[in-house]
């Protein structure tokens, strides 16, 4: 495993990116390195999402490189993406009102083991133990749980399949202080396990303190990055971006 | 043995199978309907013409290779089934992404080639088909005569529409089938080959039907026109069940079918059009069905 350990995670030059007609992405330019916690911030609209359905091959046309694990996928369908080793939390989170909880969470299927992109997924007893009221509520349909719940779902059911590629978009959106302070908690007890993460996030205040390395996009492009040491000198900058 | 209302109980009884056996038909037929709606989102008018297809193979098995009724039984879905998977992926698959009506235009095309290919080549006056030796004759059961094959009719159809219900709803495949339904792109996104999927649940929606063609030949008239009479009903059958729950096309197909054959019995003259009445009806106090979710 560690002789790989210097392919990036996530490798992405040059990404173009459509929806029908009208061109959303301009040359995005991002790496992640295996093992890190990647930030992207930016305005709505700016593309953040759009990368991350880019990289999943759920947009519509896509020119340039992205490379999973050190695989191009630019020309992949959607189905074999995945198995590079990328976990996908969608900003809507997804939970399927005709499955149960639990249905929902075993849904994923095991990721078909290809070298350095997949290790061993978290096992259904170690997810419950993360997310015991997950455990509480595994009957009952999957959109009857509550936000916090079904986003706790959302993110539970893709450590299950054996990704180390997580990718996250809004996850601390519309809940309570309280989870949001639980998923913190989750992100760096997966960053200590050895997971990457790319997270979309418009809470500063949350991402702020999780990441190694921000990304800021503007008009489907990146604008800044930097590391979480630089984050007190570009304040003034983020403020003019974010409006933070 | 007669009943207050007038009506001999065996004679009562008898069409009340009667319309069992239709009913088995509509539920088989709106249940394969309804699966391929939810995940392709395509009204499948070729659904008659493939329950006919079905009907004819089981006949030309005989004819052409000595091939009995219950090797037809298995080798007519399978044949059905991937001439089916042909239509979904050279000519299905182009229009997912456009409105329902060309999924319509499209299936009503092919039904027209099938329906013609056939007609040219056997006409229309009706091919001979008699059910197995084994399933011939009647059972007396005191209240009224069983004839043997219509039975069997009934109880086929509900262990495999049972099957296909239990398969859908408490299995993993079933479960990916649902989730599919409701968010193809999402569950791609988990690496599952929903194409894939896609291509083989319309083999499997039209194997059903090709299986309830050959469950028909013995009992109806096995021609190439056949399947036609039978779809505008089971579309009428699909409306009134709503396609939001399988268990729903199934309760309503049966259903329908057993208030068909009673009406023939009370009041023939409405025999034809109470179904149609019927979904009147349903849309507009019900439109999105019996069983149906509101979208």
């Amino acid at each position: 495993m560690s002789t790989q350990s210097n392919v990036p995670a996530l490798e992405i030059k040059g990404l173009h990116a459509w929806y029908g007609e009208s061109h959303i992405l301009h040359g995005v330019d991002l790496t992640v390195n295996r093992g890190e916690v990647v930030t992207l911030l930016g305005r709505n609209g700016a593309g953040r999402t759009t990368t991350l359905r880019a990289i999943m091959g759920l947009t519509g046309a896509r020119k340039g490189s992205i490379k999973v694990n050190g695989h191009e996928t630019i020309g992949l369908p959607t189905h074999k993406i995945a198995h590079y080793g990328i976990g996908y939390c969608p900003e809507e989170r997804a939970i399927f009102s005709s499955l149960s909880c639990e249905e929902n969470l075993l849904l994923p299927p095991t990721l078909k083991a290809s070298g350095a992109g997949t290790g061993q997924g978290m096992s259904e007893a170690e997810i419950y133990e993360m997310f015991p009221n997950l455990k509480e509520r595994r009957q009952s349909q999957g959109t009857r749980l509550s936000g916090g719940e079904q986003q706790m779902l959302a993110v539970g059911r893709i450590l299950r399949t054996g990704a180390n590629l997580l990718l996250l978009d809004e996850i601390s959106e519309g809940l309570a202080p309280v989870i949001v302070q639980a998923l913190a908690r989750m992100i760096l007890m997966l960053k200590a396990k050895g997971y990457t993460v790319v997270m979309v996030e418009q809470n500063f205040r949350f991402a702020a303190p999780l990441a190694d390395r921000f990304y800021v996009m503007e008009h489907g492009a990146i604008v800044e990055r930097f590391a979480a040491d630089e984050l007190q000198a570009k304040m003034p900058v983020l403020n003019e971006l974010l409006g933070v | 043995m007669n009943f207050d209302i007038g009506i001999p109980l065996p004679a009562l009884m008898s069409q009340l199978l009667l319309g069992l056996v239709n009913g088995a038909f509509y539920a088989m037929l709106s249940l394969g309907l309804a699966v391929i709606f939810g995940l392709l989102n395509v009204i499948n008018f070729a659904h008659g013409a493939l329950f006919m297809a079905g009907a004819v193979l089981a006949w030309a098995g005989m004819e052409y290779a000595g091939l009995n009724y219950w090797v037809m039984l298995i080798v007519s879905p399978l044949a059905v089934g991937a001439l089916g998977i042909v239509i979904e992926k050279t000519m299905l698959r182009w229009i997912y992404k456009l409105d329902h009506i060309y999924g319509l235009l499209l299936t009503l095309g092919i039904t027209l080639v099938i329906e013609g290919v056939l007609r040219s080549v056997y006409g229309v006056s009706g091919l001979p088909y008699s059910p197995p030796d084994t399933l011939q004759g009647a059972t007396d059961l005191g209240f009224m005569v069983m004839p043997n094959y219509r039975a069997w009719v009934v109880a086929a159809s509900v262990v495999v529409c049972l099957g296909t219900w239990f398969t859908i709803e408490k299995t993993k495949l079933g479960a990916y089938l649902r989730a599919g339904t409701e968010n193809p792109k999402i569950v791609e996104a988990f690496g599952v080959n929903v194409p894939l999927m896609v291509t083989l649940t319309y083999g499997f929606g039209v194997a059903l039907a090709a299986f309830a063609g050959v469950l028909a030949a013995p009992v109806i008239q096995v021609s190439p026109l056949m399947g036609q009479n039978l779809i505008i009903v089971v579309f009428a059958v699909v409306v009134i069940g709503g396609m939001g729950s399988i268990m729903g096309s199934i309760v309503t197909g049966l259903g329908l079918g057993i208030i068909e054959g009673l009406t023939k019995v009370f009041y023939p003259q409405a025999s034809a059009t109470v179904v149609f009445f019927i979904m009147v009806i349903v849309l507009m106090l019900r439109p999105a069905g019996l069983f149906g979710k509101e979208k």
